[in-house]
């Protein structure tokens, strides 16, 4: 286990005793949440650890560079921000699976940009947000997602 | 009604994991050459997963319990200016549960009259920079990528949400009818 995982458990397990101190029913009830929780995401979990394995496997890295490393353009990147904002996974899962493309040669930026418009912007629940907050309202908040999304990852890609 | 959603959810997810299965399975019995590099990918991936997803899924369940969405609506309902900006930014990156989930909210502050700014930061927050959320990203894609995308989204965010809030403001007559 590395420092931030070790961080991060060490994190939880204080969060759990002062949780129980405060409310042992509602911590009782947390702890079932996150079981019931984990349960529904273990599937998708298996899935991304399986295509991540044959992604890096099987898949060239001199492709994945061109498609969307340093010489994928400002094309690719509005390929891989679409995608993102297409695409319904949940993000938990998205670090993982860009993680490993960042390994084989994809670039900052788009991976930045990817998970910037996989998070703000959601084709699929635009419906929802239309019916909830309007419809001008849903519009500018995904349209202007979208630009600042691909923003901060030329940023990113420029700091970083 | 949201089990049986629950249960078509979890149909699919189970079918798709088969089918990558398959796939896999056939990859790699047809290119043994392959098999070693694969496995040990996953593998590694795998324990890089489970060291830290159990935790975060308490974590999540953690804030899920001692945060009601209540509380947000109370604390959000009534801040107005830069300073509402601040409190969705941070009341965004408290609670866990998809982006679908914080539209009724996000609705429910509106009609109570925050600003829009505020409804704006408060969703893009909520959206991409939740607690748990980053814990996993500085797990994978470490800390100098997690603090700058980050920072880089903190501003982005507070930029937008001005924009929206002018832009609608400008004709908010028509807002109005709208929600």
């Amino acid at each position: 286990m590395n420092i931030t995982a070790l961080t991060i458990n060490g994190i939880t397990i204080i969060s759990i005793a002062i949780a129980f101190k405060k409310d042992k029913k509602k911590t009782e009830k947390a702890l079932k949440v996150a079981l019931k929780v984990s349960l529904k995401m273990l599937p998708m979990v298996i899935i991304t650890i399986l295509i991540i394995g044959l992604i890096l496997g099987f898949i060239p890295k001199s492709t994945i560079i061109n498609i969307v490393g340093e010489r994928a353009g400002l094309k690719g990147i509005i390929a891989v921000a679409s995608l993102g904002a297409v695409l319904h996974i949940p993000s938990i899962i998205s670090f993982p699976l860009t993680a490993s493309l960042l390994r084989a040669g994809a670039s900052i930026t788009s991976v930045a940009v990817f998970i910037t418009t996989l998070t703000m912007i959601g084709i699929v629940t635009l419906p929802i947000e239309i019916r909830e907050l309007g419809k001008k309202l849903a519009i500018l908040r995904n349209g202007l997602s979208f630009i600042i999304a691909i923003v901060i990852g030329v940023l990113m890609g420029i700091i970083l | 009604m949201k089990n049986g959603n629950d249960n078509k959810n979890m149909k699919q997810d189970l079918i798709a994991l088969l089918i990558t299965v398959i796939i896999t399975v056939v990859l790699l019995y047809l290119v043994p050459s392959k098999r070693e590099i694969v496995i040990t990918i996953s593998w590694k991936f795998f324990i890089e997963m489970i060291s830290i997803l159990p935790a975060i899924m308490i974590l999540m369940g953690l804030f899920s319990v001692f945060i009601p969405n209540d509380l947000i609506v109370k604390h959000l309902g009534k801040t107005a200016g830069i300073k509402a900006i601040f409190l969705g930014i941070l009341m965004g990156t408290l609670p866990t549960g998809p982006l679908y989930v914080a539209f009724p909210i996000a609705s429910s502050l509106l009609k109570k009259g925050a600003s829009i700014s505020c409804i704006i930061a408060f969703l893009s927050a909520w959206a991409c920079i939740k607690i748990p959320q980053e814990m996993v990203e500085l797990q994978f894609l470490g800390f100098k990528f997690m603090i700058a995308r980050l920072i880089l989204t903190v501003i982005f965010v507070i930029i937008m949400s001005v924009i929206i809030e002018k832009l609608l403001n400008k004709k908010s007559g028509e807002f109005a009818t709208n929600s």
